[in-house]
């Protein structure tokens, strides 16, 4: 990308001569006289707009615009380009392009944006892309993999004594939840909120991305320690400027200390500790159950990686889903008073990082 | 002006006058005329709600009975803005229930709606009629509860896509027995969780709503209900059905299919949650008189979406999951010679291998086979030049094109080339294009086409194209009519944008996320330019605690004659003179 840049960085003088040119192209659609001098019909281009029609603009800033205001242009800050250091590899403005789409079609493969989210089928999920709106999205989760198939195993038949004590206890008589435990494959997303203590932004969070606790967890390790702009991945002259540490709060993550927790409210507005589920409800239909070796409910923010092979979809993490209304990173100094802790109950160590 | 109509005559004329750039025109021709124009106008469209204040409107338009108002810009719809970014209607809503006592109509997109506000326009408007929340947030179903008892000739309750939270309660039962008004009511985005209280509340409505013609229900409402629900309402002429499955029962079915066949002047059919392909034929008596079409919420195959699709000849508009395949596509072209408008939508996004064969074929097919399409949204995952070629020379015709290519940045995966040249080909042939989204490998060619040919576009959306500031400036400089035009991650910087500030005065909005325009230029702008609003949108803390050079995250600019707005969470930074002073 950078080479990219560098096309455009160095074709500077050209590019203003171009937008001169077509500024007065504009101003001839539009009814105004054109000036000849090349300087002037950038100001023309503005003037337009200040002239035409009510205006309510001070007389100060009128004054001042007609003297000396001009768009300041590129030219006028040589060193605005993060990457004009690189400037030194110029291309002609005529060759540009085509060195423009060599590159492009060259490095199409590796241009990742930083803010992708690794799903656990391997695909990059960019923020917002596909472009597919939040209500279609959990549509598509409340729907299953395979088309639902007629006869007697219709989907609404509860085959599972269990099942229908959970939805007793749970209140989930829905019947895409049915589908799900049925079914077991889920690839479709739900969205919700989640808010970390001490950081102004709440973000949005595909809970349907996930196949586990643990990589929700490092999502939102990454959505909250990271910034989500896709230029990072071009802007590597700035690498020494620390975005890590301008984010408040971070570098004690970093220190190895777990001061957050991941909490969720559930239907009934209650706070709960994620993944603080009771024990007892195994439901051995479920088709993804994989045996976990460490009931790790408890789950600190950092580090999250030890986790994500040991923890699965274990089926009240269904119930997790389907009952969660949004996320909430807490202090751990705070999440006291939420449902008691892993340790006291069952008496084993609390997760602890490497 | 001594022979001048008198006011009444004027006012009269003028009240034939419906279109808002008509009456913007009849307001331009003279003081007087312009004072007529301002009072007797009753209907008035704002794109952008911070475009202008609740006062500014009531100012000029005394006696308005119906506002529209938009908040958010677009791409909030796909996550991009981030919470607490504003679209709050509660001012509005504040300063019309004093101005407006007699406001009827009350359009909201993509705005933030407080119970506190439902309320308000509850008890204000004592004429209120039509309430359209389309992607709003921030209310519950206490808010609809106020809705629902105080608005005595409510017809039109629409919610389409907002986000309501839902209570509990039962506030379909807040409609007073003796509200009997309703012509429209679209609640499928509510929850699929309802009471059996709610669902007789329901019924009783529809029974007692002798005009209802629009009905959307969500997908709580279960298959058997339906069919009491249509006997009580056979005037429908659109129906958005609740949840399609149930246990096959013999008597469920011929329920169903006599309910339908009563129904007899449906023209639109929408729901058709965890539909069972066994129960589509009880549609089908109905089938023959549908216009529209909407099975994004189905998880059909293609061989039964073939099926129902060939009973409805005359369709108009199809929506519909790329389950649809491209064999299924080629069948509607068959049969559907009246399509309009095609949305195909992915049913697995996040897969890396495609799960249905839907390519470029499909599209092509229905070019070819369709005379009057002119909409389209389609994503699939591949895509050709040819292919577009195709397109464009057999839909000259085309109003709306959104192509998305799921992976960013694909060529032509039989040349590997970018796909410059087939969008380069579908403006300059479609001549009427107003909407375009652009996707795959493109590079600032594709914005040279664009903004040499596409003169009545109107809005474009960009996404991981070009590679310099010539393509924004191509679009730019080119494309006259532009009002909205969305960009995120594209390399795009300073100077396209400053060379052409004066454009941005001519558009709605430019939203650039996650491109190269940096915080100097930004500032530069709102500096030059008073009637934009030059918002900064970065969640890394305060802009000047950067280097200036360094790129903004978000940029969201606005023509506005309201000056900067006071509601701006800590995240959204206004460039303007004050600013720039007082970071100096």
């Amino acid at each position: 990308m950078e080479e990219v840049h560098t096309g455009g960085g160095s074709s500077t003088g050209s590019m203003s001569t171009v937008s001169k040119d077509e500024s007065c192209h504009n101003n001839l659609v539009v009814g105004e006289t054109s000036s000849s001098d090349g300087e002037s019909e950038l100001e023309l281009g503005l003037a337009l707009s200040l002239g035409g029609g009510p205006v309510k603009s001070k007389a100060s800033s009128n004054a001042s615009w007609c003297h000396s205001g001009r768009i300041l242009t590129a030219k006028d800050f040589p060193s605005m380009l993060p990457s004009s250091s690189s400037a030194s590899s110029s291309s002609s403005a005529s060759s540009s392009c085509l060195s423009r789409v060599n590159v492009s079609s060259s490095s199409s493969g590796t241009k990742r944006s930083a803010d992708s989210v690794v799903s656990p089928n391997g695909s990059s999920q960019v923020v917002g892309w596909p472009p597919i709106r939040a209500y279609r999205m959990n549509s598509l989760n409340n729907q299953s993999k395979s088309p639902p198939r007629d006869g007697p195993n219709s989907q609404t038949e509860k085959t599972d004594g269990k099942s229908a004590v959970v939805e007793k206890v749970y209140g989930v008589n829905d019947k895409s939840s049915n589908n799900l435990k049925e079914k077991g494959h889920v690839k479709t997303s739900l969205f919700v909120k989640v808010n970390m203590d001490g950081v102004l932004i709440g973000r949005k969070v595909d809970l349907r991305a996930h196949s586990s606790y643990g990589t929700l967890a490092q999502t939102l390790e990454e959505m909250f320690q990271r910034p989500t702009s896709t230029v990072n991945s071009m802007r590597s002259c700035l690498e020494e400027y620390d975005m890590m540490a301008e984010v408040t709060g971070r570098s004690k993550l970093l220190d190895g200390s777990s001061e957050f927790v991941l909490t969720y409210e559930d239907k009934d507005g209650d706070w709960m500790l994620v993944g603080d589920v009771p024990w007892g409800y195994v439901f051995s239909h479920l088709e993804n159950l994989r045996n976990f070796s460490w009931p790790c409910y408890l789950l600190s923010l950092y580090p999250l990686c030890v986790y994500s092979n040991l923890l699965s979809w274990h089926p009240s993490v269904q119930m997790f889903l389907s009952s969660v209304r949004r996320l909430r990173i807490m202090r751990t100094s705070e999440a006291t008073g939420l449902a008691p802790s892993l340790q006291q109950r069952n008496g084993r160590p609390r997760s602890k990082p490497i | 002006m001594a022979y001048s109509f008198p006011v009444e005559v004027l006012e009269h004329i003028f009240s034939f006058i419906d279109s808002d750039n008509d009456r913007n025109a009849v307001s331009l021709v003279c003081k007087s005329w312009y004072e007529i124009e301002r009072w007797c106008r009753r209907k008035i469209f704002i794109g952008n709600c911070y475009a202008v204040t609740p006062r500014i409107m009531i100012r000029r338009f005394p006696e308005l009975r119906s506002v529209s108002l938009k908040g958010k810009p677009h791409f909030a719809d796909f996550n991009l803005v981030p919470e607490g970014w504003g679209g709050y209607v509660d001012p509005w809503v504040l300063a019309m229930g004093r101005a407006y006592p007699f406001l009827e109509e009350l359009r909201l997109k993509r705005m933030v709606v407080s119970d506190e506000a439902l309320e308000m326009v509850s008890k204000s408007f004592k004429n209120f009629k039509v309430l359209v929340l389309s992607s709003c947030e921030g209310f519950t179903t206490d808010g609809l509860a106020s809705i629902a008892a105080n608005c005595r000739n409510l017809r039109e309750l629409d919610l389409r896509e907002s986000d309501v939270e839902d209570l509990g309660g039962n506030w379909l039962s807040c409609f007073p027995e003796s509200c009997t008004s309703l012509v429209s009511l679209n609640i499928s985005c509510l929850g699929s969780d309802w009471s059996l209280q709610s669902l007789s509340a329901l019924e009783r409505l529809v029974g007692r709503s002798p005009n209802l013609r629009r009905l959307r229900l969500n997908r709580a409402v279960p298959l058997d209900k339906l069919a009491n629900l249509l006997r009580r309402a056979p005037q429908l002429v659109e129906l958005g059905t609740g949840t399609f499955s149930s246990e096959l029962r013999p008597d469920v079915f011929s329920n169903l299919s006599g309910a339908f066949s009563g129904c007899k002047e449906l023209k639109a059919l929408s729901g058709f949650w965890d539909a069972v392909p066994s129960h589509l034929p009880a549609v089908y008596t109905i089938c023959s008189g549908l216009t529209s079409l909407n099975l994004s919420d189905a998880n059909i195959q293609s061989s039964d979406l073939v099926k129902l699709i060939s009973e409805c000849q005359n369709l108009q508009r199809l929506w519909v999951f790329d389950y649809i395949e491209d064999s299924g596509l080629e069948a509607l072209a068959e049969s559907c010679k009246n399509l309009q408008e095609l949305r195909v939508f992915p049913s697995d996004p996040y897969a890396m291998e495609p799960n249905v064969t839907l390519t470029e074929q499909g599209l092509v097919a229905v070019s070819e086979g369709c005379p009057k399409l002119e909409s389209v949204l389609y994503f699939c995952r591949q895509f050709t030049n040819n292919a577009l070629f195709t397109i464009a020379k057999n839909r000259p015709n085309l109003t709306r094109f959104r192509l998305c290519i799921i992976e960013p940045r694909t060529p032509d995966y039989i040349t590997l080339e970018p796909l410059d040249a087939g969008f380069g080909a579908i403006v300059q042939n479609c001549k009427e294009l107003r909407r375009l989204s652009l996707s795959g490998l493109l590079t600032d060619r594709v914005f040279e086409h664009i903004g040499t040919h596409a003169k009545k576009l109107e809005m474009l959306s960009i996404a991981f194209a070009g590679d310099s500031d010539l393509g924004l400036y191509h679009v730019l400089s080119g494309c006259k009519s532009l009002r909205k035009l969305e960009i995120r991650d594209c390399p795009f910087g300073d100077k396209a944008l400053l060379a052409n500030a004066a454009k941005l005065e001519t558009m709605r909005s430019l939203w650039m996320s996650s491109c190269l325009v940096s915080f100097e230029a930004c500032k530069l702008l709102g500096q030059k330019m008073p009637r934009l609003n030059v918002e900064v949108i970065d969640e890394r803390g305060p802009p000047d605690s950067r280097p200036e050079s360094y790129p903004v995250e978000k940029l969201y600019i606005y023509r506005s004659v309201a000056g900067p707005r006071l509601d701006m969470p800590a995240f959204v930074w206004t460039m303007d003179e004050e600013l720039a002073l007082r970071l100096s």
